[in-house]
């Protein structure tokens, strides 16, 4: 699109997408550790990951101010609009991925005997590789503009919820089998959901880009499947 | 307006008062609105919006004929109202003005009294038949202009002895003491401070429920605030006309998207 004959506007709404960009960096990275910290029962890496949540909050207030100022002092309209509204909506999705992230995080440190086999945690990494692809495409779709790519996003949010629904099985089973993997087991069941979640923030995030280049909504609602038995929202 | 919903909108907006085929203006040589075609639905505020030299003001101008009072100026097309056409031979251009009004950008009291800036119009359109139905008029402008606490008690001083947002009140009140059915506005706050601006933009939000109201407006926000449809204009062309808040939230036109976000002009 062309410059503002304000140049300053540019600069102020370029300002906001790279801050959008560092955030959806940093909250791959936090999920990243903390599924690692999971997988090797790194404690050290767990306590970083924690921390390393402190700064998406911090971003995201910083965020929050820009977008403030910069209504107050530009008005945006039309695409602009958009842009900043969704930047905020984004921005909110990211920091919850890093609560999320950080539950992970906190789970790895309570369960303090450590996994007995890693064979319990493999679902866990499974899911986390497809929802950290989805957030990875999702991010690319918000830098890149590409509305169709989001879109695309949004349908594969299927998969997670199905991994997820196989894992819960599969948890279930090992409970099932021997009554001490119970602790872990339900420890790594609230990993999933937590990873699951974060596919669902990455759909939002998916909606917000969509809504941002098109000025559409994405219509049909997605088919909603749960077959854990559990509700989930 | 962005509380309205669509459908909302759409019903009450479905019929139409003006409406303009094909209009094209020149100026001597130069041909200032091309091909404009637009229906204004009554009883609702239009926004004409567009970098000056648009031809926003120009168009404004064909909708009760003030065109005709400049000498190289010269309409073509159709131009209705209620189904009418106000360029046709037998149309008494004074009569057109009283039923379409204009309030202009600079506020513009006749140098009289308040009440006789109101009771002007009525006088020499002889819409009362004596002083207190004339005084009843007076009075019913003002107060449907929001002017009548701040007048009722000085209505033998100068009108332009008021502040220049009570005086565009005042050319507000003078425009509908003579009955009109559309009100026109060039730029009616461009003069003024944003609290008689926030008045004037009350006042109008208050008479769409009864007039036809079409402003045109250097100011973006000030369209979104007052109007339920923004006609775009563009080096005299009509380039994208539809509800207010898709125009400023989604243009269809990439020249609209350029003009609204500040991209030029």
């Amino acid at each position: 699109m062309a410059e503002h004959t304000v140049k300053a506007y540019d600069d102020e709404l370029t300002a906001l997408a790279g801050r959008i960009a560092e955030m959806g960096g940093l909250a791959e990275s936090t999920v990243n550790d903390a599924v690692a910290a999971l997988m090797t029962q790194d404690l050290e890496l767990a306590r970083r990951t924690i921390e390393q949540d402190g700064r998406l909050d911090e971003l995201l207030q910083e965020i929050e101010m820009r977008i403030i100022e910069l209504i107050a002092r530009r008005q945006p309209m039309g695409k602009d609009l958009r842009e900043v509204v969704s930047a905020g909506r984004i921005a909110n999705d990211l920091e919850r991925v890093g609560d999320l992230a950080k539950n992970v995080a906190k789970r790895v440190i309570a369960i303090d005997s450590g996994l007995t086999s890693k064979k319990l945690a493999i679902g866990v990494e499974h899911i986390t590789e497809l929802a950290l692809n989805q957030m990875k495409r999702v991010l690319d779709a918000y830098t890149r503009q590409d509305a169709k790519a989001a879109a695309e996003v949004r349908e594969n949010d299927a998969e997670v919820d199905a991994i997820y629904t196989s894992l819960f099985r599969e948890l279930l089973t090992y409970m099932m089998e021997d009554p001490r993997n119970i602790t872990q087991c339900a420890h790594l069941l609230f990993c999933a959901k937590n990873i699951e979640r974060i596919g669902d923030h990455a759909t939002n995030i998916a909606e917000n880009v969509y809504y941002m280049v098109t000025g559409e909504r994405l219509e049909e609602e997605r088919p909603k499947v749960d077959e854990t038995g559990v509700v989930s929202n | 307006m962005f509380d309205t919903p669509h459908s909302a909108i759409d019903e009450r907006l479905s019929d139409t008062k003006i409406a303009a085929k094909k209009v094209q203006v020149f100026y001597g040589d130069t041909h200032a609105i091309k091909d404009v075609d637009i229906n204004i639905q009554p009883r609702s505020v239009t926004a004409f919006i567009g970098p000056s030299g648009c031809g926003k003001s120009t168009f404004l101008r064909c909708l009760n004929r003030m065109n005709d009072t400049i000498d190289i100026c010269r309409v073509e097309g159709e131009i209705t109202i209620d189904g009418e056409d106000i360029y046709d031979p037998k149309v008494d251009p004074v009569q057109l003005r009283a039923k379409v009004g204009m309030v202009f950008q600079k506020p513009n009291p006749f140098p009289k009294s308040i009440y006789d800036n109101i009771a002007y119009g009525p006088r020499i359109h002889g819409l009362a038949k004596n002083k207190a139905e004339l005084d009843e008029i007076v009075s019913s402008s003002l107060q449907k202009a929001g002017l009548w606490n701040e007048a009722k008690d000085r209505l033998d001083e100068p009108g332009t002895g008021l502040s220049g947002g009570q005086q565009q009140r005042l050319c507000i009140a003078r425009a509908i003491a003579v009955n009109p059915e559309v009100i026109l506005m060039d730029e009616p706050c461009s003069a003024l401070d944003p609290i008689a601006t926030a008045k004037v933009e009350e006042l109008i939000d208050e008479l769409r429920t009864n007039y036809t109201i079409v402003i045109v407006t250097h100011s973006m926000q000030q369209a979104a605030r007052v109007s339920q449809r923004t006609a775009f204009f563009h080096l005299g062309i009509l380039v994208e006309e539809g509800l207010t808040q898709d125009i400023f939230t989604n243009p269809q036109d990439k020249r609209t998207q350029d003009y609204i976000t500040g991209r030029f002009g």
